[in-house]
């Protein structure tokens, strides 16, 4: 309980502080790209929204940086993150909420079962060292080492194009309503098989190698000779014993590393245009639509603190000694 | 496009790094080369080296001429076909190495410098120091690092390299620091830095000949690894249009090959080689990163031969904390260990 309340505790710290630099990015920027905006949409804009938009981007002067910076927690609590020009005039909070659902399926998703897949092929290639399985590991540093989005690219024009089984792009067919019924739920997943094999390729040799890492260091443990000499069998040491110690290191690799493989497989949602955040975030960056771009990194910050939140409620389950204290 | 997961950190407790005599090593001074991946990664990494110094001038072509070939596949002409504009694409890649290239460098160095100056004095100083450095860290290290990349450097209009690599290096250094400050947490109650201690040796002389030199291969691994991630982050920003586009970099390519629907039109050699150009460049990085893995702790080797004949003719196989027994006389011979006065602290 002590070390999740810990746990807690920090996280709460991390999001205060990436709320923090959120709130001094923009302002330590010279020039006032927002500025220009407003002005750009001059009449088009309500008050209220200019009012809301001045608030998150520093551009009103008159007051000093604390009072800015307590005027930016208010607007925030509220969930006002201000208004997006791309989909002018629908506030960036609707937007996000649009998307996060696609992300959180297809990112979320996939990460997962890359973890868990990569972890179990790891636990095969430390356990028996020198079998087939370690004659991948150059194949799977290949593609670990190919950005994921050219992976799509390429994962595009081999399997997608005119009468293919696999559309090229989108979250679903153009027709279909968003609801869960039997017409859109199997375009979803049909739309989703391409991205989502594209990023379990490219991020599941991560975890093969250092699971395998893991399985030959603990291999040598005196636990696992004792076992040995007991005369269990081979499979209960090397999954109850050896494959049970070595996971525990490769849980907390995976909640450390959440926040590059996330930033790294929103890219793919930008290949297949897929309708979640990071297609979103392309999107806002190409239109310099700063809102968006801010509000979609804050709630990218916030899901991924959440998610290793329960990261680190797995490893409370798995690994009992934090439990005992 | 994760930060490959080094194991080093891993295989600290009681072995690693600062086991090694030192004048075996001298001896043997090229070691960590005749690891076959490393010496493999080396060699590739080698050839990227020399492409950014020449590429621009052996380029065949300026990258920004138009021609008249437009959208011509791979020909004796243009070995890697052309643009939409007639642009030479071999020669974009040949002058865009030397920005991915000093991107990388870059941003790595920054990157290392301030991983070792944060953890390791995080890790040697201990206290309130350790608590607050180590909680930044983790910060740094929880907050997606690429779409923070994306949205400072999307807020300065038209970033240039220089930039993109500061913000990466600023961005990038705190996987490093959380290895080196476990680490230096476990070399600094070592005897010999007690005794550098006791004979009141100076506390940056300390960190700086003592603990640093035995911190070598998890600085060089992290190193590389800040350099596979800021060479990614570079093409990606470069990719979704960030940085800028008047200069060539293989992000800048995809960029464009993007823009103009190349897969759509049918280019494959738009975008095939300026990604495997990219992904021979990151899998040169990560056989670099194996070879310093594995030459800190021979354990991790693949390969080798496994299966082992015994005289009486079986075949056993080579096993981690296995040590099958070859010799054919059945009568055991007693062990014996020769007395070795430095290992004293073994059995204590």
């Amino acid at each position: 309980m002590r070390f999740l309340l810990q746990r807690v505790a920090f996280y709460l710290f991390t999001a205060w502080a990436a709320i923090t630099l959120n709130f001094f990015i923009p302002r330590m920027v010279p020039g006032d790209p927002v500025q220009s905006l407003i002005s750009r949409n001059q009449g088009r804009i309500s008050a209220d929204a200019i009012a809301s938009l001045r608030v998150l981007f520093g551009l009103d002067s008159d007051r000093n940086l604390w009072e800015q910076y307590v005027a930016y927690w208010g607007q925030l609590l509220h969930g006002d993150l201000g208004l997006s020009f791309t989909f002018f005039p629908a506030p960036v909070s609707e937007v996000i909420g649009n998307s996060l659902p696609w992300t959180v399926g297809l990112v979320g998703v996939t990460t997962i079962v890359s973890f868990l897949l990569g972890t179990a092929l790891g636990v095969g290639a430390g356990w028996r060292r020198g079998s087939w399985i370690d004659g991948l590991l150059p194949a799977t540093t290949f593609l670990s080492s190919i950005p994921y989005f050219w992976l799509g690219l390429v994962a595009i024009a081999l399997f997608a194009g005119p009468g293919s089984f696999f559309p090229s792009s989108g979250g679903y067919e153009p027709g279909l309503v968003p609801a869960f019924d039997a017409y859109f739920v199997p375009s979803a997943l049909q739309h989703s098989i391409l991205p989502a094999a594209t990023i379990l390729v490219s991020s599941m040799s991560g975890w093969i190698l250092s699971m395998r890492n893991m399985m030959v260091t603990v291999a040598s443990e005196d636990y696992i000779t004792v076992a040995h000499a007991k005369g269990l069998s081979e499979r209960r040491v090397a999954l109850s014993y050896a494959a049970r110690n070595a996971l525990l290191p490769n849980v907390s690799g995976f909640a450390l590393s959440l926040g590059f493989i996330v930033g790294g497989t929103l890219l793919v949602e930008i290949v297949f245009s897929y309708p979640g955040l990071g297609f979103q975030l392309f999107q806002a960056v190409g239109s310099k639509d700063y809102p968006l771009m801010q509000g979609i990194f804050l709630i990218i910050t916030i899901s991924v603190l959440v998610a290793n939140l329960l990261a680190d409620v797995a490893y409370l389950l798995l690994d009992p000694r934090t439990r005992k204290s | 496009m994760t930060l490959s997961p080094s194991s080093i950190e891993q295989v600290i407790p009681g072995q690693g790094a600062m086991a090694q005599p030192s004048a075996r090593a001298r001896r043997r001074r090229f070691r960590f080369v005749a690891n076959a991946k490393a010496a493999t990664g080396l060699a590739i990494l080698g050839v990227y080296a020399l492409l950014a110094v020449i590429g621009p001038w052996i380029a065949p072509y300026d990258p920004d001429a138009r021609s008249a070939d437009v959208l011509q596949a791979p020909s004796a002409r243009h070995w890697f076909g052309t643009t939409h504009l007639g642009q030479d694409i071999f020669s974009q890649i040949l002058v865009g190495a030397r920005s991915v290239v000093v991107v990388g460098l870059i941003a790595g160095v920054l990157a290392t410098i301030l991983s070792v100056l944060i953890g390791v004095t995080a890790g040697y100083l201990g206290g309130a120091a350790d608590e607050s450095l180590s909680a930044l860290s983790n910060v740094f290290l929880v907050i997606p690092a690429l779409p923070l990349i994306i949205i400072v450097a999307s807020l300065v209009d038209q970033a240039g390299e220089l930039l993109v690599a500061l913000i990466i290096g600023l961005t990038s250094w705190a996987w490093g620091a959380r290895v080196l400050r476990a680490q230096t947490l476990s070399l600094r109650r070592r005897d010999y830095v007690e005794a550098a201690r006791a004979t009141g040796e100076r506390t940056w002389r300390i960190i700086g000949f003592e603990i640093l030199p035995n911190l070598t291969a998890i600085i060089a691994s992290g190193f590389v690894g800040t350099v596979i991630f800021a060479v990614m982050s570079e093409i990606t920003l470069a990719f979704i249009g960030i940085s800028s586009v008047s200069s060539w970099n293989w992000g800048t390519i995809l960029f464009w090959a993007q823009g103009q629907q190349a897969l759509a039109q049918g280019a494959w050699w738009w975008f095939v080689p300026a990604g495997l150009a990219i992904a021979l460049l990151g899998t040169a990085l990560a056989l670099i990163n194996f070879g310093i893995d594995e030459f800190v702790s021979p354990r991790l080797r693949t390969g080798g031969r496994t299966r082992i004949r015994t005289a009486d003719g079986r075949t056993v196989a080579m096993r981690v904390g296995f040590t099958p027994v070859l010799a054919p006389t059945p009568t055991p011979v007693p062990m014996q260990r020769p007395a070795d006065p430095l290992r004293e602290d073994a059995t204590s």
